[in-house]
């Protein structure tokens, strides 16, 4: 139920952004809109924590700015390798552990090293929780082996046993299917 | 915001701002477009590519901020910044995928926490990858 509210909220702050006016007939055919969403995606049974991510709240607001600044210091790197005339890179891969425990978590630490140039997510492996990245050079490596995107990520998370569970029930009737 | 209409010089804050972003922002599109065209073969493409859709399209998109006159405008620009910020490690990862069962093979592994790499050892890395470059190119 808070997630089907929470997604009410989004797409009604979304409906008024895009249309930006607040006549009668266009606010009810936006609220008609919202309703329907919300019917149509509690029946397709995707009002999770996965697809609406509301437990990472406040704590995504530290994320994203600490993110954004990771990614500026990382384009600046990648520029100085690109524009210098010998061009010294080690393109290699190499594997991390990521230490999140829902799948929503493992991919937005996923995302966040490939947001950062230099570093690319090629793959997950063995039980999900080893991610292969590919990267151009030691330092961008380095970035990545630090561990404080990893432990970061860790922390906007703030799984509850209950969604770990109903990760778990999903992972297993995803497997039963042929 | 009124501080933004300040005059200083021939322009506005505004404009002072929105240059900046942009001319930075263009400097990362057209460096980011040049590692696409320098580096040796399709994963280490992706990390031009990289450049191109992370700082590059936020300071294009935040300097455009910074000319728009209604609210709504602004709003508009941050939501296709967000919306690129989360279907663009999507595309990447998947054209990884697809390299990678088409039979590319994404470079030397290098397990364990070490990150010196041996100067033998990247220099055949090297040879490899060019060799790599090339077919990808032809095929």
């Amino acid at each position: 139920m808070l997630h089907a509210m929470s997604l009410g909220a989004a797409l009604a702050v979304l409906w008024i952004l895009l249309s930006g006016m607040f006549e009668p007939l266009l606010i009810g055919l936006g609220v008609a809109s919202i309703v329907l969403t919300i019917w149509i995606a509690r029946h397709m049974d995707v009002v999770d924590h996965e697809a609406h991510p509301v437990h990472f709240g406040i704590r995504a607001l530290l994320y994203y700015p600490w993110l954004t600044k990771e990614i500026i210091i990382a384009n600046i790197d990648v520029a100085k390798v690109i524009l210098s005339p010998k061009m010294k890179i080690q393109p290699h891969v190499f594997t991390v552990k990521a230490s999140q425990l829902s799948d929503i978590g493992r991919t937005t630490y996923a995302n966040s090293i490939t947001l950062t140039p230099g570093t690319v997510t090629i793959a997950m492996t063995e039980g999900r929780d080893v991610v292969e990245v590919h990267a151009l050079t030691g330092a961008a490596r380095a970035g990545v082996e630090s561990n404080e995107m990893n432990r970061r990520c860790t922390a906007m998370e703030g799984m509850t046993q209950k969604d770990v569970e109903s990760d778990a029930k999903a992972r297993a009737e995803l497997e039963k299917k042929p | 915001m009124a501080f933004l209409d300040i005059m200083i010089g021939p322009l506005a804050l505004a404009d002072w701002l929105s240059w900046f972003c942009l001319i930075i922002g263009a400097f990362f599109l057209i460096t980011g477009t040049l590692g696409i065209v320098r580096l040796p073969d399709v994963f280490s493409r992706m990390h031009g590519a990289g450049m191109v859709d992370t700082l590059g399209i936020m300071l294009m998109l935040i300097g455009l901020m910074f000319q728009a006159e209604e609210w709504i405008v602004v709003a508009k620009l941050g939501l296709i910044l967000m919306f690129i910020f989360f279907t663009s490690p999507t595309t990447t990862f998947a054209l990884a995928r697809a390299a990678i069962n088409g039979g590319i093979n994404p470079g030397p592994k290098k397990a364990g926490r070490s990150v010196d790499i041996q100067d033998k050892k990247s220099k055949d890395a090297k040879v490899e990858h060019k060799k790599q470059g090339t077919t990808s190119s032809n095929t």
